[in-house]
């Protein structure tokens, strides 16, 4: 490419676009839907239950300690699949770029995402460019759309939990929510959190054998583990008791959050299910999990109770309410 | 690393639980007063509140900066905000409170959100073409940061950065509760890092002028009941003192330096409280080798006296005559989505502390 920078002559379906097309995405993408060129892709799917889900990614920093927007952009389609018991086979990107974008950047970005998508064994095989002018966008903004195969036998829902249930986190909690936060307004919290941004596809694959007792999947991102725990006690009609002393969660993340007056509980992750489970099987359950490097720390955090109520018994053995957040959370002043 | 371990002690349960079973060994009707927010919000999360028998009661003080900010205050900071050619720099959670039409993130302000005031230099610095104004809230523990800030600034000679100083100090805000009468308090609970800049000496009137006792606490648990127990103990034998519970970060004179640092910035001066009204001495005005970083210096912004919502009693949450719950508009009207007084905006607001942890739903 001769230039360094985006220019909306990108976008504008010209010969520079026919560049970056050829040489930025389909170079690192490459494979043969993509490669078609045509207006959308044809699929020959296995199954006719499908999974199919889209989300759009605006983070900044568009680079952080542990990923970037394009490793987000894929692993958080792949993730909402997996957890609702899919096997993710192929998916879409669109990109709006600001004008002035470096596109040595993008090359970083797009390549994070091929990795990504080949870990998880999935073809990005249709995708979109615009570019925008100067302060039109932040940079750069990713949506991406996933289809995927129902695994047979599994059968999860946020409606599908029970009283009883044992409710298993698969690791350390906050570590996006804090590592985007600090290197957005360059707090310099030492030692480094690095965020936890991965595919949990494998994870869930491990516990196939166990799929007819696993009620629900969710991963906690926006909102964290207290949005998740209140979304499926609202749809499920249950209540839901954690455990504060079984939370899986980093000394160094929970003084972060003590200091900037945030609740680790209300974090967001990017690598992390909780699931909700048969509780005569949670063990079993948490011992196959931990066998995968992205559940070593796997805890059984709680369990679905009476009542509609999602609390937490504190360390101190009371008990307190985990209701929802309303409206952003805002650092405090002293 | 090894501070950690001593965190981790005052984080432990068997502790702390062994704590909470000798305050509710207690069966006299007690009320305390906690003045930091910070200890409000942790009284609720660690699960004190509903661990306490009912006999014990903890007020909420004038202890969230956001929240003692005159609404007159914020609508200056708007007022400047709203002019092109400023930057107003802030604290995040003063954004939304209400000043007497708007909030500086509904007008149409220019408002950047910043975590220390040290980022306002750098702003000042990088924007030659604007006015850098940091909206000074705060009490003690964050006026040593501005001082320094405005020191640096006038060594470099930065010739666009201002402040608008609306600061707020501790002890004179005690004083006013307690010769004011408003409420019944019988002993307090004292803030941690205000105290770990000024010490343990200012406080000391409150036992010998007042006859309560007080104890400077952390924010742990383990803190947090130690403190109440010591107050327990002063009230019982009728031996009010003030002591320090939060030892590891504070001693009886504070932090010199920062002390010195304020002082050779700002000069005390009488502000107005939100609820408590103007207290002596209770704020901070630029010392005359500063004053060309007075906002007021350069921009004349006058402000009609703003009218609060009269059923907002936010005034008497402050000082703990009343409780949220008392409030027509509380979790109705006023929340946090949608907040009408200043306690219901910042996380450490009582309105706030009460909404998210509190009555209105108590957990089974």
């Amino acid at each position: 490419m001769r230039q360094d920078r985006i220019s909306l002559s990108h976008g504008s379906g010209g010969s520079l676009m026919a560049d970056l097309i050829d040489e930025v995405f389909i170079g690192s993408f490459g494979n043969k839907i993509l490669g078609a060129l045509d207006d959308a892709a044809r699929l020959n799917l296995p199954k006719n239950k499908i999974a199919f889900t889209t989300d759009s990614y605006t983070v900044k920093p568009l680079f952080f300690p542990g990923g970037d927007i394009g490793k987000l952009a894929v692993c958080g389609t792949l993730n909402d699949l997996s957890v609702m018991g899919a096997k993710p086979l192929a998916i879409s990107v669109s990109f709006i770029i600001e004008e002035g974008f470096l596109i040595s950047d993008l090359r970083k970005i797009v390549g994070s995402m091929a990795a990504a998508a080949k870990e998880c064994g999935v073809w990005i095989v249709t995708g979109d460019t615009k570019v925008v002018g100067r302060k039109e966008a932040d940079g750069l903004f990713i949506n991406t759309s996933g289809v995927g195969t129902l695994h047979d036998g599994m059968s999860v829902s946020c409606r599908f939990v029970k009283e009883g249930d044992a409710v298993i986190l698969s690791g350390e909690i906050a570590e996006h929510g804090v590592a985007i936060l600090d290197s957005r307004e360059k707090l310099g919290l030492e030692p480094k959190i690095k965020s936890d941004v991965a595919c949990v596809y494998h994870l869930i694959k491990s516990c196939l054998g166990f799929s007819k007792y696993i009620h629900a999947m969710r991963d906690p991102t926006r909102g964290g583990l207290v949005s998740v725990l209140n979304e499926i006690a609202r749809a499920s009609g249950v209540g839901i008791k954690i455990c504060e002393n079984d939370i899986p969660v980093k000394k160094e993340v929970v003084s972060a959050c003590d200091l900037l007056g945030l609740d680790y509980l209300s974090m967001a992750n990017e690598g992390k299910v909780v699931f909700f489970v048969d509780s005569g099987k949670a063990k079993s359950i948490l011992s196959r999990l931990r066998k995968n490097k992205l559940a070593k720390k796997a805890r059984i955090i709680g369990r679905a109770v009476k009542g509609r109520q999602v609390f937490l018994e504190t360390r101190l053995g009371t008990k307190r309410l985990l209701p929802l957040l309303e409206g952003e959370a805002l650092p405090r002043i002293c | 690393m090894k501070y950690d371990r001593i965190i981790e002690k005052f984080k432990d349960s068997k502790i702390s639980q062994r704590l909470l079973k000798d305050i509710n060994k207690v069966k006299d009707d007690i009320s305390l007063m906690e003045v930091c927010g910070t200890h409000t919000v942790q009284i609720f999360k660690t699960g004190i509140k509903s661990g306490l028998n009912k006999n014990i009661r903890l007020l909420s003080g004038p202890g969230c900066p956001v929240c003692v900010t005159a609404a007159e205050d914020i609508d200056k900071a708007i007022a400047i905000a709203c002019r092109k050619d400023v930057i107003l720099c802030c604290f995040g959670d003063m954004i939304r409170v209400p000043g007497s039409k708007a909030s500086l993130d509904s007008a149409s302000a220019n408002v950047k959100i910043m975590y220390s005031p040290i980022e306002a230099l750098g702003l000042a610095e990088g924007r030659p073409d604007k006015k850098i104004v940091m909206f000074g809230v705060g009490f003690e523990t964050t006026i040593p940061a501005f001082a320094s800030v405005l020191e640096r600034a006038k060594k470099q000679r930065v010739n666009n950065l201002y402040i608008l100083p609306v600061f707020k100090l501790i002890p004179p805000a005690i004083r006013a509760l307690l010769e004011s009468k408003y409420v019944n308090i019988d002993g307090f609970i004292l803030p941690g890092h205000v105290s770990a800049i000024i010490g343990e000496n200012d406080y000391r009137f409150i036992a010998r002028e007042f006859n309560k006792p007080a104890v400077i606490t952390g924010f742990e648990s383990a803190d947090i009941l130690e403190g109440i127990l010591l107050l327990l103990d002063m009230i019982k034998k009728r031996k009010p003192r003030v002591k320090i519970e939060y030892s590891r970060s504070v001693d009886s004179k504070g932090n010199q330096l920062a002390k010195k640092t304020i002082y050779r910035v700002f000069e005390k001066t009488d502000v107005d409280w939100r609820g408590l009204g103007r207290i002596k001495n209770s704020g901070l005005r630029l010392r005359k080798e500063f004053n060309g970083f007075c906002v007021d210096k350069i921009m004349n912004i006058k402000i009609k006296t703003p009218r609060n919502n009269p059923k907002c009693i936010c005034g008497s949450v402050i000082t703990g005559a009343r409780e949220p719950s008392d409030c027509k508009l509380f979790t109705k009207e006023c929340v946090p989505g949608h907040p009408v007084g200043p306690c219901m905006v910042s996380s450490e607001g009582t309105c706030a502390a009460f909404y998210k942890y509190g009555d209105k739903n108590e957990a089974g």
